[in-house]
């Protein structure tokens, strides 16, 4: 029995095979045109996974500056490194001394001539501390809670601009959803029509085969074969083509990246994101050739 | 065997192509259906493979009610019967042996005794030398003959054929009916619906008349 259903199964994906085989240029271009539709939500979203990558880590343990009072003493420092690393919020904490600052001022491009002329050294002692606070809500309370020590005159953070970046990239997810559901009834209505005219032309096959005991799963079958099949391939094109442009794109921003001397490159799509596009491409194909068989297939009815 | 009970047919328009027939057939018998066209014939062998429903009445085959009988059995039904249509319905996109193949193909087969079951079908009929031909290159006895084929490659208890010497010439009708009889004498059960009165006349097998969608007797 077993062994009868798999031939019966290794069968029909023989033909469909050979059918989408025997129509090259109409498959293929079907082909292309899905996987160019596919390509546009999965490009963005690659983009967006990058730039998550490059800014994740500001965004994920955010950085605030402590700025010490002028009259402070070394007893009053330890104290405060001590309170620093007795919070459950920080993570890390890097100590900047005023001289260091003033030396690392120093070795700015440009700044020399104006910090040679300097008197005395107007910089504060200053601790640079790492939290794991990433909403701007307890961010806000930390920087409250440091602000009240006496020793500290000023804690510097940019709460906006990571709002900023979260509220971008929360947008930018809420376009990939929309674009990918746009498209994805897109796909699924070509799909439809394929099949319905892949059914219109099988006419006299369908009604012949109902007529000698064709169960309706045997006659929708091969076309939820080509469904899945056409699909399959669409997610697959729709990779080559995202890949293909992350290869363009990281050949052409090398030049850029070394003017600036930032060594930035696009990350390929992981295995797991490509299996899920091809997976997704696929059902999407199962689906309209689904939808399109149970709409027509039962108009076709012996007489 | 095949036994309808007051069995009726209503078209929608009204018209009444059966009107209360109560028929037996036996298993292993050959029975002959005439008539005029438009008595009905057609109407009666539609309802026994559930391409058409009775309005009223019950037809029983092997003791199950077809009349009543759900959608998702009605294919099982049909793999139990070798259907002659009046038109062939052949599949003109596949050669001979590929036409005789779709029966086995729809039923779940064992590929290897597939051809030979095919070949057996065509030898049978006389078409093993053109099993490759397409249906197009065959005369009308030919795809006759494949026809038959067809209906017999899955070895169905049951033959019903439609007109099978419709537009034949009186030699090739007499093989075709020849073939009928050779079919019944290893057992199959077979019915077969004729205006043909010549073929009619020597034999010994039962007729059924038809007129105006009642059984004359």
């Amino acid at each position: 029995m077993i062994r009868a259903w798999l031939t019966q199964h290794g069968f029909v994906l023989f033909l469909t095979l050979k059918r989408l085989i025997s129509t090259p240029l109409t498959t293929l271009f079907s082909i292309i045109v899905m996987g160019i539709a596919l390509s546009m939500p999965t490009g963005i979203y690659v983009f967006m996974k990058n730039l998550q990558s490059v800014t994740g880590e500001a965004a994920n343990s955010p950085q605030m500056s402590l700025f010490l009072r002028k009259e402070i003493n070394n007893e009053d420092i330890a104290k405060i490194k001590w309170n620093l690393e007795h919070n459950a919020n920080i993570v890390s904490l890097q100590f900047v001394s005023k001289d260091a600052a003033l030396q690392q001022l120093q070795q700015s491009n440009g700044l020399t001539d104006i910090t040679s002329n300097l008197q005395h050294n107007p910089l504060p002692d200053a601790f640079v501390i790492h939290t794991t606070q990433n909403t701007s809500d307890k961010l806000e309370q930390l920087r409250a809670e440091i602000q009240n020590w006496p020793e500290v005159e000023h804690v510097q953070f940019d709460s906006a601009w990571l709002e900023r970046l979260n509220a971008l990239l929360k947008l930018g997810r809420f376009v990939v959803l929309m674009l990918a559901a746009i498209l994805s009834v897109a796909i699924i209505a070509i799909m439809f029509n394929t099949i319905r005219l892949q059914i219109l032309t099988k006419h006299d096959e369908i009604e012949i085969s109902k007529l000698i005991g064709a169960t309706d799963s045997f006659i929708r079958r091969p076309f939820l074969y080509f469904g899945t099949i056409q699909g399959l391939a669409s997610g697959a094109s729709a990779w080559f083509i995202v890949t293909f442009s992350i290869e363009l794109i990281n050949k052409e921003a090398v030049a850029f990246t070394h003017l600036y001397g930032i060594d930035l490159y696009l990350q390929h799509l992981s295995p797991h994101d490509s299996i899920s596009l091809i997976a997704f491409s696929a059902l999407l194909g199962w689906l309209g050739a689904r939808l399109s068989v149970a709409s027509h297939l039962w108009q076709i009815e012996p007489q | 065997m095949i036994v309808f009970k007051n069995v009726s047919k209503r078209y929608p328009d009204g018209y009444v192509a059966l009107n209360n027939i109560d028929l037996t057939v036996d298993s292993g018998e050959m029975v002959f259906l005439t008539g005029h066209s438009g008595a009905g014939k057609s109407t009666l062998l539609k309802l026994i493979s559930a391409i058409e429903r009775p309005t009223s009445g019950t037809i029983a085959i092997s003791g199950q009610n077809i009349a009543r009988l759900k959608l998702g059995a009605i294919p099982y039904l049909r793999r139990k019967i070798g259907f002659i249509f009046q038109d062939h319905k052949l599949l003109f996109d596949r050669n001979a042996f590929n036409n005789v193949l779709l029966p086995l193909q729809i039923s779940s087969f064992d590929s290897k005794t597939v051809a030979s079951r095919v070949r057996a079908a065509l030898d049978k009929v006389g078409l093993l030398k053109k099993e490759k031909s397409m249906p197009i290159a065959l005369s009308g006895g030919e795809r006759q003959r494949l026809c038959i084929a067809r209906a017999i490659v899955h070895r169905p208890n049951i033959l019903i054929a439609d007109e099978p010497t419709g537009n034949l010439d009186l030699e090739y009708a007499r093989d075709i009916m020849a073939l009928f009889t050779s079919f019944n004498q290893v057992g199959v059960t077979v019915l077969i619906a004729t205006h043909d009165a010549s073929l009619l006349e020597d034999t010994q097998h039962r007729i059924l008349l038809l007129k105006q969608g009642k059984l004359a007797v």
